[in-house]
């Protein structure tokens, strides 16, 4: 990378950290909850079941509930002594409170609900005779569903995503009550805003983060944008 | 290849109580609009499970629920051709075409060059379904069906949805297939020119149950039936035989009962056709008809006589081997004083010709 580009010239070592780390646990919240959240999405909107609106509450949850008690139920759960941190801890070595890797299921779980929304909508919008063709020619369930469901929500897929990352990228309560707000390991884009409001003279550096989180979040709307009509468009056979 | 059907299911307000058997060839499934025809389809693809039913396609069982047997759809075997064609949006015609080869256990079925040719949808191959007329999606649709290596073909009214000029396009293609095929093909339709014109044998379905099933021609001049054909349907079909070319534009037709002529149809001598004549469209007279503009005048012998509840006489009769079916009053019966063994003469009025593949 050339100098001119250097991160370091337009950031100091913490911000450029920051959000640095921010683009990393909201990419991987992304990518790690995105086939959950297509099966959750598709059981909503497909299958009849015992327990359905159970799941749709439970996933909807974060979406209501105050982030700060989002994040204390993860670190009752996810903590070292918490009801799965603890085999997480003994039996695999995996610890999550106060690590980046805490940072990434924060933001996934706060970021679910949109994701399940925006996917769960386009399955709806899916024709399910199409569902049915698929079928009598020969394609059994699984197949069904990656020959045509999801080719057809794809669009719906990529808005979901999109709307996840942009929504861990700004993700705040729930990370900073279950991993805390450590510059370098936790502290992400939001919580280093929150750090430098608190100090005296830390508005110049604050307003830069404020614009870094602007055009990430206006770059990954246009990106969907984008996306979802070059599918569309291939689609409708153009 | 002959599939046996059993199936009853009830609805909140409807019951359906089938049973028939498909053989090679076109069977139609005919009936107004909501006797269940759409259910009996669905049931046989596995779309839909009925309360009780067999089905079985010589020793292969694909529904018995005594036995507690349902086969999932894609294990069945059973194309369908729905009314809207349902192509994949997503994928190109040739990709559509070729879906069901992905999951065929045997490959040895229809070549895809053959079905290509079948149904002339060569230059389509590259496009999306997206762009496509009516016709050309149906056609495809038909292609798709066949490609999947099936043991069944169901067409749920395939040309219900398109427009006379479309229909007039498609049909053809399905009366090759049924020439060219020794699939069964189940054949749903409320349109009785389309079931005359393609299938062997017919099935007739009222309210849920069957009324009659067999040969189309006995079927459809089946007095006893008037009441759920209606009188616009209600016909006979007769075999011809084309035997000439006249030099004035009309065309010649050897029947059993006698020659008739019809405007010029393009088809070598000695082609077997088959000419569905209206019961409406055919006036009686005891004696020859003399200045009479109509050409196709046969003599015939009353065979029966069914008197309707209204003021309609359904005269059945004999024209050689055939069975003419003609619907008159009741006060022309009187009139003409008609009996069984009666000797008068049919005057058709109107008929229409397709060609005669199968049997």
């Amino acid at each position: 990378m050339p100098d001119w580009i250097s991160p370091a010239d337009w950031f100091s070592p913490d911000e450029w950290r920051a959000v640095a780390l921010s683009l990393r646990v909201s990419f991987w919240a992304t990518l790690l909850s995105l086939p959950l959240g297509i099966l959750t999405a598709y059981l909503l909107a497909r299958r009849a079941f015992w327990g359905r609106h159970l799941l749709n509450g439970l996933v909807h949850l974060p979406l209501i509930l105050p982030p700060v008690v989002t994040g204390y139920l993860l670190l009752l759960t996810f903590g070292r002594k918490g009801t799965v941190g603890y085999y997480l801890d003994h039996w695999f070595g995996i610890v999550l409170a106060f690590r980046w890797t805490g940072a990434v299921l924060a933001a996934a779980v706060m970021a679910f609900p949109l994701m399940v929304r925006a996917i769960r909508l386009s399955i709806e919008a899916v024709d399910p005779r199409l569902e049915q063709a698929a079928a009598t020619l020969g394609a059994a369930p699984p197949w069904v569903f990656l020959t045509v469901t999801l080719p057809l929500i794809l669009p719906g897929v990529v808005a979901g995503a999109v709307l996840a990352f942009a929504k861990a990228i700004g993700e705040f309560g729930a990370t900073i009550t279950f991993v805390a707000n450590i510059p370098g390991q936790t502290q992400t884009l939001p919580s280093a805003i929150y750090s430098f409001l608190q100090v005296p003279g830390g508005d110049p550096q604050a307003f830069r983060l404020v614009l870094v989180a602007l055009c990430v979040a206006m770059a990954a709307l246009i990106l969907s944008e984008w996306v979802s009509r070059a599918i569309a468009r291939r689609m409708s056979g153009a | 290849m002959t599939l046996d059907v059993a199936l009853s299911h009830r609805f909140a307000d409807f019951a359906l109580d089938v049973a028939f058997q498909l053989r090679p060839g076109i069977t139609a499934l005919f009936g107004k609009s909501g006797c269940g025809k759409t259910t009996v389809i669905q049931a046989i693809a596995g779309l839909l499970t009925p309360d009780h039913g067999r089905i079985t396609q010589d020793s292969r069982v694909l529904l018995d629920t005594a036995q507690g047997i349902a086969l999932p759809p894609h294990l069945r075997h059973c194309a369908v051709v729905f009314q809207e064609a349902r192509l994949f949006p997503h994928l190109t015609v040739r990709q559509n075409l070729t879906y069901g080869r992905w999951f065929a256990t045997d490959r040895h079925g229809t070549a895809l060059d053959d079905i290509i040719a079948l149904l002339d949808i060569a230059p389509l191959l590259s496009r999306r379904p997206g762009l496509l007329s009516g016709g050309e999606k149906q056609r495809v649709a038909i292609g798709r069906a066949l490609l999947s290596n099936p043991r069944i073909l169901l067409m749920d009214e395939p040309l219900a949805a398109l427009d006379d000029p479309r229909k007039a396009e498609i049909l053809p293609y399905i009366e090759q297939l049924r020439d060219q095929t020794t699939l069964p093909i189940l054949y749903v339709s409320h349109a009785l020119t389309e079931v005359t014109r393609l299938a062997n044998s017919l099935v007739l379905m009222d309210a849920g149950r069957v009324l009659r099933q067999g040969p189309v021609a006995a079927v459809l001049s089946d007095p006893t039936l008037a009441r759920s054909l209606g009188p616009r349907d209600l016909g006979s079909v007769l075999r011809a035989t084309l035997s000439a070319q006249e030099p004035d534009g009309l065309t010649r037709l050897h029947t059993a009962a006698g020659p008739i002529f019809l405007p010029r149809i393009n088809a070598p001598t000695g082609t077997i056709l088959r000419v569905r004549i209206a019961a409406q469209d055919v006036i009686l007279s005891r004696t020859r008809p003399k200045g009479l503009s109509a050409l196709n005048i046969l003599p015939a012998q009353v065979i029966a006589l069914h008197l309707d509840d209204g003021p309609g006489a359904l005269v059945q009769l004999a024209l050689g081997d055939d069975r003419l079916l003609a619907r008159i009053t009741r006060r022309s019966a009187t009139a003409l004083d008609l009996q069984v063994g009666t000797q008068v003469f049919a005057v058709l009025k109107s008929m229409a010709v397709a060609s005669d593949g199968a049997s």
